[in-house]
């Protein structure tokens, strides 16, 4: 912001930077307040804060990624997003140039998505006290009726299924951020999921549990699920999909693919013999082709996430504290 | 007789009565018949009894034949028994019979009676052997001196019916000898035979072998280069013939086993001379009830080469049951005996689990069934300085208490969870600790489910409600996570424990080392393990005692490039070793070494990277990387190491011959306030010149122990110094290496310190828990 302090100016070519992009009927009306009326049916509503460092990355940038975060969040309940809310936390001094951007970014991911922004807000810091852009979104959906999607319904004998290949938004970001060189650019899978979902919902209205594996990978996410509806997974290692060059990169760094963060992908639960629907389902939505069924939940008072491995092994797939932290002595 | 006889003949005249209390290992091993029969000779009267003490017996007779009576007690004790002491008080009043008899035992008592698994004794090889027995050629024979115990039993009280042995009704003639006190098969719970007992066949991919001597067949089969499963006393092994490269190397691609050493079984100690040299130390260990596989040193004819590449030892075993004799008899060669699995997963231990898994290896299957209830691996043993070693202690070891200090007789009953790898778990109560066998790497699901299945039999066994519970500081340790589950369900105090304050403990709590001192220095070179510090340590020398410690010295932290990664991939800490140690310009210093061939075609700009912006990157002291990177230099196993350890192992291999010749390589100490960093670069700096100018590997490997080894000695004389510590204890997983612990041992030793090196528990995380639990039962207290 080369216009100086926190003044009048700024504000308005703000405010002109998001009408001008991010602009539709709601937003437009100008007030403080978005106002609009909702359908029938139980509505959902997510919040989330997105930093991330760098904030343009192969295949995404923080704009974005605040949409199909929150998005996904409001799609993992078995919701159609309605509407969006934006606010953003600005460093002074950050490039005008770069913020049109995000901006930019994130009208382009909303209009995608067939979600609009309706309503937002913006502060700016002191340079020092903020590290560039902030964003925290907030999404509105409705569920529809007869769809009862929540980690405690997971069950034994259902089966788990995952929308496409793990890892690639952890090692494309690792990899921008350390300036890493693999043999092709490794792009972030962000993507907006609610699609898919509806697809998914109007296949297998049963579905049992949806669940994106952001932080954490999907070794946390179904500890989480394991532990919350007190029941054991066993997965095949072999059936979950991953990129040749992301396995490569994962295996350079010493990396479990595992635990790496998705931004566009889901787990879900169903019961056995819907699987195979709900998998052509999958697999016929854009962001679902290489979806595959990666395991089935068991009955397992100790909560475990096992793996079959290559040589006919079977590992426990535990649950970190932290960081990937070496374990072997 | 005549010892009676002469005994009687000193009678004093005089008849008094005695209550004598027998503490130790007295249950379940044939002891009370033992007392019996004692009794019974000496003419005495009163009762002998099992309760949660021990064995206590009430007797009343001649005192000089009481007084003889009770030194016959120990001295002729039972094979399995062990006597931790005998006391005795008078008893007034008179006997209520004339007779001498075994008691019920107490009630409500914890009679345990689980003791390890014992070799096959003398008395029943004899039968087994002995064409006019009715065990002739039995392979399930046993008796109170011998057998199975822990391998069969599913729960407490121990007897026949809640063990795998309990769908084998005893005939008369078994039946007979088990209720007969003057029989050796008197409450032998496992007791069998042919016309009762399990039974043997051969299996192979089509179904029952049809021949009168399976035994036989396998071994035929054998002989003639097959692979066969066999289910023994602790899990299914597989077997080949161990002088025929074809079947060896066979095997190992089968089970898709690379350089691991296989074990080997001979059928007696002087098959076993043809192919090593044994010494007396070395052949009592063979021969013990426990039947360890022991390392020998290759002497004589050779085995198949690929039995254990890359090293100067191999491990060699006895038969320890009645099947294996018979195999190894009819076989007439060594065999491998290594375990029935692939790769790394725990060896099978169920019938149909095995004709499933081992299908792709196996060509025949020697079945039985009798239901092996615990997973037993083979324990693993070498004679060294300054005596034996435990580096896998489970088969014929575990359960056996092992008796602490006085102190810890009062203190609160501690569960501790162990380690990741070659995990154990160990119970602390009453003075004694038991540690569980040797289970494995938790990550493997099949072994996570045995620790927690061994966990509930050992607390059921021996009646244990843990008040404290001991864990790693790891965070993600799956021991860590089950013991901290362990301590909220059972309303249980957690206690963490530094990973290397452990080794350092269990070293000194298997010496019966008492509390109080805390100015004992402990040198634990080690793998990894999390410091108190938030970092990863690995190459310490710790100042303290159970209460508490300090980090006297550690080995300067290098990145480990991949974290776990850099333990499979020992290039990956050369790349780290020499960034550290040179800086930028640490490719001119290799210029054309072979250390530089090893590298040429490794991404090391990525590993530089990784190193220098810290990405996966985590510094750490280990000691254990510090070998996989100077072992890579001289190009040993580079790019991937098979097993843990591997690289180390067969640098040692290589060094053993130059050690002679060897000075030690330099290091450099630096001292910032309390604590000393021991820096490699000195190091480095002289081997990339001796890797310049061409010298042998050997020597330079050996330079290397001898430098590791003074740069510690030293610097441990140094702390001693200003601590007045006295005693040194050598631990961790690096201390199996034995140039290394040998060299530290004699320096020191010669410097008049007390030197402990582990002995009965691993030096590596198999020793672990029993640290934990006895850091854990002091912290407690406080
Ligand atoms: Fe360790
Ligand atoms: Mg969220
Ligand atoms: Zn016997
Ligand atoms: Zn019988």
């Amino acid at each position: 912001m080369t216009h100086g302090g926190g003044g009048r100016a700024m504000a308005d070519l703000i405010r002109d930077l998001f009408r001008r992009h991010l602009h539709n009927p709601i937003l437009d009306q100008g007030n403080d307040a978005a106002l609009f009326s909702v359908p029938e049916g139980r509505l959902v509503m997510s919040t989330d804060g997105h930093v991330i460092s760098p904030i343009f990355f192969p295949g995404g940038d923080i704009g974005s990624l605040a949409v199909h975060g929150t998005l996904n969040d409001v799609a993992m309940s078995g919701a159609r997003p309605l509407y969006l809310t934006a606010g953003f936390i600005l460093e002074e001094g950050y490039p005008l140039a770069d913020l049109e951007r995000i901006v930019m970014s994130m009208a382009r991911a909303a209009k995608e998505a067939g979600v609009p922004v309706v309503t937002g807000d913006t502060k700016v810091v002191e340079k020092g006290k903020g590290d560039g852009v902030f964003i925290t979104t907030t999404g509105l959906g409705v569920v529809p009726e007869g769809v009862h999607v929540s980690a405690e319904r997971a069950a034994p004998g259902q089966a788990i299924l995952l929308s496409g290949t793990i890892g690639d938004h952890g090692v494309a970001i690792l990899s921008k951020r350390e300036n890493l060189e693999f043999e092709t650019e490794i792009l972030s899978d962000s993507a907006a999921l609610h699609g898919l979902v509806a697809e998914m919902v109007a296949a297998v209205p049963g579905i049992a549990v949806l669940r994106d594996p952001t932080r954490g990978g999907v070794a946390a996410t179904l500890n989480e699920i394991a532990r919350t509806a007190n029941v054991g997974m066993i997965l095949d290692e072999a059936a979950i999909p991953m990129k040749p060059d992301v396995s490569a990169a994962c295996e350079l760094l010493g990396l479990d693919p595992l635990y790496v963060a998705n931004e566009g992908k889901l787990l879900a639960l169903c019961a056995a013999e819907d699987a195979d629907r709900l998998l052509e389902a999958m697999r016929g939505h854009p962001l679902g082709a290489e979806a595959a069924i990666i395991g089935t939940v068991t009955e397992d008072p100790a909560n475990l996430v096992q793996m079959k491995t290559g040589f006919g092994g079977t590992r426990v797939v535990d649950w970190l504290a932290g960081e990937q932290l070496p374990r072997i002595c | 007789m005549s010892r009676v006889h002469s005994a009687l003949t000193n009678a004093s005249g005089r008849t008094v009565g005695r209550r004598i209390r027998v503490r130790g290992l007295v249950q379940g091993v044939g002891f009370r018949p033992h007392v019996w029969r004692l009794a019974r000779e000496a003419g005495l009267a009163g009762h002998v009894l099992n309760d949660g003490a021990g064995v206590e017996i009430e007797a009343w007779g001649d005192e000089v034949l009481l007084d003889a009576f009770m030194e016959r007690l120990e001295a002729e004790a039972p094979p399995l028994a062990r006597i931790d002491g005998i006391g005795h008080e008078r008893l007034e009043g008179a006997p209520q019979i004339a007779e001498f008899s075994i008691a019920e035992s107490a009630e409500g008592v914890v009679s345990t009676g689980v003791v390890p698994d014992a070799a096959t004794c003398p008395q029943c090889l004899a039968e087994v052997m002995a064409p006019a027995d009715r065990r002739y050629g039995y392979a399930f024979t046993n008796c109170t001196h011998c057998g199975p115990r822990l391998s069969i039993v599913r729960a407490i009280p121990y007897d026949r019916a809640s063990t795998s042995m309990a769908v084998f009704e005893m005939c008369p003639d078994c039946a007979r000898e088990y209720a007969d006190p003057a029989d050796r098969r008197f409450h032998a719970q496992p007791n069998a035979c042919p016309t009762c007992g399990p039974n043997v066949w051969l299996e192979d991919v089509s179904g029952i072998v049809d021949c009168t001597d399976p035994i036989a067949e396998t071994a035929a089969r054998l002989k003639a280069g097959g692979i066969a499963a066999i289910k023994g006393i602790g899990g299914f092994h597989l077997a080949c013939d161990a002088t025929s490269e074809d079947a060896v190397a066979e095997l190992r691609n089968r089970k898709r086993r690379g350089a691991k050493p296989l074990a080997v079984m001979a059928k007696d100690t002087s098959q076993i001379r043809r192919f090593c040299a044994v010494t007396e130390a070395e052949l009592e260990l063979l021969q013990a009830t426990s039947a360890p596989i022991v390392l020998l040193p290759k002497s004589g004819e050779p085995l198949a080469p690929s039995v254990a590449p890359g090293q100067r030892r191999v491990g060699f075993m006895l038969p320890y049951t009645p099947l294996h004799h018979l195999l190894l008899t009819a076989a007439d060669v060594p065999l491998v005996i290594t375990s029935g699995n692939l790769s790394n997963e725990p060896q099978a231990i169920e019938n149909e689990e095995a004709r499933t898994k081992l299908s792709g290896i196996a060509d025949c299957w020697l079945m039985h069934d009798r239901d092996i209830v615990n997973r037993l691996d083979d324990s693993v043993m070498r004679v060294d300085v300054p005596g034996s070693q435990v580096l896998r202690r489970a088969r014929g070891l575990a359960p056996e208490p092992i008796p602490l200090a006085v102190e810890f007789a009062s203190a609160p009953p501690v569960l501790a969870a162990g380690g990741e790898l070659k995990s154990t778990f160990c119970l602390l109560s009453g003075g004694n600790a038991v540690v569980s066998q040797h289970l494995g790497d938790l990550e493997e699901a099949a072994t996570h489910a045995d620790y927690r299945k061994a966990i509930a039999l050992y607390r059921d066994i021996f009646r244990f409600e843990p008040e404290v519970v001991a864990v790693d500081l790891h965070p993600d340790y799956l021991s860590t996570q089950w013991g901290e589950a362990l301590a909220s369900e059972t309303g249980a105090r957690l206690v963490r424990v530094q990973h290397h304050h452990a080794h350092m403990a269990s070293c000194l709590a298997e010496h019966g080392i008492e509390p109080g001192d805390d100015q004992t220095l402990g040198i634990i070179l080690d793998g990894l393990g999390f410091g108190t510090d938030g970092t990863i340590w690995g190459g310490e020398i710790l100042l303290g005692g159970y209460d508490g410690f300090e980090r006297a010295a550690r080995f300067d932290p290098v990145a480990l490039p991949g974290g776990a990664q850099a333990m499979r991939e020992p290039w990956r800490n050369l790349v780290a070793q020499l960034a550290s140690a040179f800086g930028d310009g640490w490719r001119s210093r290799i210029a054309g070494t072979a250390a530089e061939k090893t590298l040429r075609d490794k991404p090391t700009d990525t590993i530089e990277q990784m190193v220098a912006r810290g990405i996966n990157a985590p510094l750490s002291s280990s000691a254990g990387r510090l070998f996989d990177a100077v072992a890579a230099a001289l190009g040993i196993c580079p790019d991937r190491q098979e097993y843990e350890g591997q690289a180390a192992m067969e640098m040692e291999a290589l060094a053993e011959p130059w050690l002679e010749r060897a000075g030690g390589y330099p290091a450099g100490i630096a001292k910032q306030g309390n604590m000393r960093t021991i820096s490699w670069q000195p190091l480095w700096d002289a081997l990339a010149r001796d890797l310049d100018k061409g010298v042998e590997p050997g020597l330079i490997a050996a330079k290397f122990h001898c430098g590791i080894a003074s740069a510690l000695a030293g610097t441990a004389i140094e702390i001693a110094e200003t601590s007045n510590a006295f005693r040194i204890a050598l631990s961790g997983g690096v201390m199996q290496n034995r140039i290394l612990t040998g060299l530290l041992h004699a320096t020191l030793a010669g410097r008049g310190f007390e030197v402990l090196v582990q002995a009965r528990v691993p030096a590596n995380d198999g020793g672990l828990s029993l640290g934990q639990a006895v850091i854990a039962a002091r912290a407690s207290d406080a």
